[in-house]
């Protein structure tokens, strides 16, 4: 079988031959990065969108789910009046905020007084246009030049996985604005830095970059959070170049509504901790994949995430852990907590290269299901070619235990809250491992909220 | 009018019959004990009161003041002042000791019409019954029960009934699984919750916990009925003669 030979296209896959046919001139970056995006676009249109063929995306077809494209967002939509806010993120805990409209940045919005020192911020679109030497030399649609032709077949490499994805080369075609995040070596970033990534009133298709460097012996908290808008189609990347020794923290949060389609890809140094957590709860589908890879000695890795689904709502969260150093320690935690219709897929792969002795990985993925409807798929794997490591994976589906809520009902708990204290319980296990206490609360009490709106849903279904 | 009164309850788990016409009633101020062999129905008596699902009670009654709570959710015969000490307390990883108790008192506070405790008013009455009860405060931060030994657990089942304030205390097995020193402080937590408007029902295997928890009342259950009544002399009597006599007696 030949997975090249492509069916007519889609009214999307038109849609998106149109839409880069008519902005490729005006996007950022110079003749070298054009010529790049030309090819990633051709990449991207021998393959076109995504089916459950591709393996990467068996639970997932974006060709099916995207039966059209919305218009290109080439300039920030008009914000909803008054203060930019983020209804998943409520909480201030003193961030620093940058905010973006239709992947746009928005500079009057945006907090960029009194940078701490070694901290340099600057916007994708003028750091393209500008040939930029940082995204020059990380930027993978410019480092990377060989791209693989798609074999499912063969192991991964976290980079190549990356830029070969077709969402991602999507992506690197059409990518027109995001950040640039610089921390110089040994600098700690006190305040974390927000992304505030905002919808305009308009349903259009977004596609933004981001970069983050931080060298080594360097400390940043980054936090993403999306509020998707009704229609929109996001698809969204974001690389990390983290030195050796340096300290990363970094949380996704997705709220709203509309389609979104995640990718983060870090290549990681020695000696290093890296935290990345996402958590879900909104839009008709989104896809999170993350692509880390681990390059030095000694590192200490978390991965984690938690999404709360319920209507007909769809989340992936997909994942290589590719550990191609010894001496690392990476831990998986994902529980999904599924009501309604909804459907959760988590994929993971932990690979530990032949040279990666001592590598020592621990994945998990817990759905929890709420209703007889609700569907989660688990794809653990693991891809071990050193003999003298420790991985394993667990996985399991279940619903509410009765004992425990037994127990909480007799101590005179009522029902609906002891089944919302057991959730909290089921989900505050991977919210746990994220280290900024503000925001373990803040992600606490939009699990609660989130539990309040169930009741209320139940109640009214009940009417 | 008994607090506490069972008349010719019939339960089966699972299409299995195990109490068979229990009858027993405990007045205000009372402490009866309940002893008897493996198998003859004393957890399924106390997970009947507490009402847990799949305890099914095809005849009989269980009053509470009069009014039969067999219908009942367990949070509702909760709020009414039931309280079941558990043989094996549940470990409830991720939620905090302090947000289960605080979630347990409001909630029971709430339907019962009164008024919810402010937080220092809450933390102080915890701490001061912890302190009663030699629990580290520090346990109170973890997760309900999790990495709990045995006699932890036990005192935490002890806490809890002494936050709750029940008027009917209803202990499981609560001596299993302590040493002498554990079951002291388990024993005395107890007994501080004597009281005239208070009434408890002691089950046990073992006369130990009595030695502690003197009843007014013992109880022996075989086969799903109580069989024998009398004062806390039967209870030595048992731990003499054993329970053979009364298998058969039941046959």
């Amino acid at each position: 079988m030949s997975l090249d030979v492509r069916p007519q296209k889609t009214a999307a896959e038109e849609a998106l031959a149109t839409m880069f046919a008519q902005a490729r001139d005006g996007l950022p970056g110079n003749e070298a990065l054009a010529t790049a995006r030309a090819a990633a676009f051709r990449r991207f249109e021998s393959q076109g969108l995504p089916t459950w063929r591709r393996e990467e995306w068996k639970y997932t077809d974006l060709r099916a789910a995207m039966p059209q494209a919305q218009p290109l967002a080439l300039r920030a939509g008009r914000l909803p009046s008054g203060a930019p806010g983020s209804p998943i993120l409520p909480v201030d805990f003193g961030a620093r905020r940058l905010v973006f409209s239709n992947g746009i940045f928005v500079p009057e919005l945006s907090d960029l007084a009194e940078l701490e020192p070694g901290l340099t911020i600057r916007p994708m679109g003028q750091a393209l246009r500008e040939g930029d030497a940082l995204v020059r030399a990380h930027l993978t649609t410019h480092s990377v030049s060989a791209v693989p032709s798609y074999d499912p077949m063969q192991s991964s490499d976290a980079v190549q996985s990356f830029v070969a994805d077709p969402a991602v080369t999507l992506n690197a075609a059409l990518m027109s604005d995001g950040i640039v995040i610089h921390v110089a070596a040994g600098k700690t970033v006190e305040r974390p830095i927000h992304l505030l990534m905002l919808s305009g009133e308009e349903a259009v298709s977004v596609f933004s970059r981001s970069l983050l460097v931080a060298e080594s012996g360097a400390r940043v908290m980054v936090l993403e959070s999306h509020e998707g808008g009704a229609g929109h189609q996001v698809n969204t990347a974001f690389e990390m170049v983290v030195g050796d020794e340096a300290h990363v923290d970094h949380v996704k949060l997705n709220g709203g509504v509309g389609l979104h389609v995640a990718s983060l890809l870090a290549t990681i140094g020695g000696r290093v901790r890296f935290n990345t957590f996402v958590f879900t709860a909104c839009c008709a589908l989104v896809r999170n994949q993350m692509f880390l890879r681990f390059d030095g000695k000694g590192t200490l890795a978390n991965i984690g995430g938690s999404s709360l689904l319920d209507g007909r709502q769809h989340v992936d969260n997909t994942l290589i852990a590719d550990h191609a150093s010894p001496d690392c320690q990476s831990r998986e935690v994902f529980k999904t907590v599924l009501d309604g219709e909804s459907r959760g897929v988590f994929q993971g792969k932990v690979i530990v290269r032949q040279k990666a002795q001592k590598t020592d990985a621990r994945m998990v993925t817990r759905a929890l299901l709420l209703s007889d409807e609700a569907e989660a798929d688990h794809k653990p794997e693991l891809e071990i070619f050193a003999d003298d490591v420790q991985c394993g994976h667990g996985a399991t589906t279940g619903s509410l235990d009765e004992e425990l809520k037994f127990y909480l009902m007799a101590r005179g708990i009522p029902k609906a809250e002891a089944e919302a204290l057991l959730v909290q319980s089921f989900v505050g296990e991977a919210i746990d491992g994220i280290e900024h206490a503000g925001l373990r609360d803040a992600l606490m009490e939009a699990v609660a909220d989130w539990l309040k709106t169930r009741g209320e849903r139940v109640d009214a279904s009940r009417n | 009018m008994a607090l506490l009164d069972i008349k010719n309850l019939h339960v089966s788990l699972d299409g299995k019959p195990i109490l068979n016409g229990l009858n027993l009633t405990v007045n205000k101020g009372e402490v009866h004990a309940i002893m008897g062999p493996n198998g003859s129905g004393k957890s399924t008596l106390s997970y009947t009161m507490a009402g847990k699902p799949g305890y099914e009670a095809t005849e009989g009654q269980i009053l509470l003041d009069g009014e039969d709570i067999l219908g009942m959710e367990p949070d509702e015969r909760a709020a009414r002042g039931v309280f079941l000490a558990f043989q094996y307390p549940m470990e409830i990883p991720g939620v905090a000791s302090m947000t289960f108790l605080r979630t347990a008192l409001n909630a029971q506070l709430r339907q019962r019409g009164k008024a919810e405790l402010s937080t220092p008013e809450f933390l102080k009455r915890v701490r001061e019954i912890a302190k009663s009860l030699e629990i580290d405060p520090d346990m109170l931060r973890r997760a309900v029960n999790v990495g709990f030994s045995g006699g932890e657990k036990k005192r935490n089942e002890v806490l809890q009934m002494a936050l709750l304030e029940p008027r009917l205390c209803v202990l499981d097995e609560t001596d299993s699984g302590l040493d002498i020193d554990a079951l002291k402080i388990v024993a005395d937590g107890v007994n501080r919750l004597r009281s005239p408007e208070r009434a408890m029902v002691v089950i046990t295997h073992y006369q130990r916990l009595l030695d502690h928890i003197v009843p007014d009342v013992v109880h022996v259950l075989s086969r799903g009925r109580i069989v024998k009544s009398g004062d806390a002399a039967l209870a030595l009597e048992l731990e003499a003669s054993g329970y053979a006599q009364f298998q058969d007696e039941a046959a």
